[in-house]
């Protein structure tokens, strides 16, 4: 039983960690920031929440288990709550999104953005 | 295993300081800001059980809270000029569905 539970644990914490390391690598690497905003949202919801679910196959039945519970379900409101609210604040400024016409242009002309590391990684 | 998990944790971090140092708007550092909270929530929660003392979800309980109210309060600055303004009628009509 502990075996299992040991098991599952791993599972969720190294996918959890895989999908938190995927999240950062598109917040850096995406073109515009609409983009970023979906790549922020795969941390917060898959990443935290694979995490959280693999320290709750660790923690048993107790009241720790009732804070993790607590901590994932306000992660979940607030993130999603939060990327509203910035892509809200975003247009309300006049951001426009990078559309498809755009982007070809700035890769025929080098890129505004990415100056200084074109092959960061 | 709660090592392993740590250092992807601190990895990311990175990642988001770096577009929080880079972002070219404004709404890029917050957005880089805000995941370097969820992290930090993350992290506190991983190091409580690699040092076997689970009372560290309190703390991460707290941080998730105040990351939350910090990043409204942000955004309702960056988009009224002001975090006690009145929002104008064009701007109240798109309000609607933000609670904050």
């Amino acid at each position: 039983m502990e075996l299992i539970a040991d098991s599952l644990s791993w599972i969720c914490l190294m996918a959890g960690s895989f999908f938190c390391l995927v999240g950062g690598l598109g917040l850096v690497r995406l073109p515009d920031f609409y983009t970023r905003v979906h790549a922020g949202g795969v941390t917060d919801t898959l990443g935290a929440g694979l995490v959280i679910l693999g320290l709750t196959f660790q923690a048993g039945f107790s009241l720790i288990t009732v804070k993790l519970l607590l901590i994932l379900g306000f992660l979940w409101l607030t993130s999603a709550t939060t990327a509203h609210a910035a892509v809200k604040a975003a247009m309300a400024r006049g951001l426009k999104p990078l559309l498809h016409a755009d982007r070809d242009d700035r890769d025929k002309s080098g890129g505004p953005e990415e100056e200084s590391e074109p092959s960061s990684s | 295993m709660f090592a392993a998990c740590m250092v992807a944790i601190l990895m990311t971090m990175a990642l988001a300081l770096t577009r929080a140092i880079r972002g070219p708007d404004v709404f890029d550092v917050i957005l880089g800001v805000n995941m370097f909270g969820t992290k930090t929530v993350l992290f506190i929660a991983v190091i409580g059980f690699l040092t076997g003392r689970p009372e560290f979800l309190d703390l991460a309980l707290v941080y998730a809270l105040i990351n939350f109210i910090g990043v409204i309060a942000v955004l309702r600055f960056t988009k009224y000029g002001g975090l006690g303004s009145t929002p104008t009628e064009e701007e109240d009509a798109g309000e609607k569905g933000l609670a904050g």
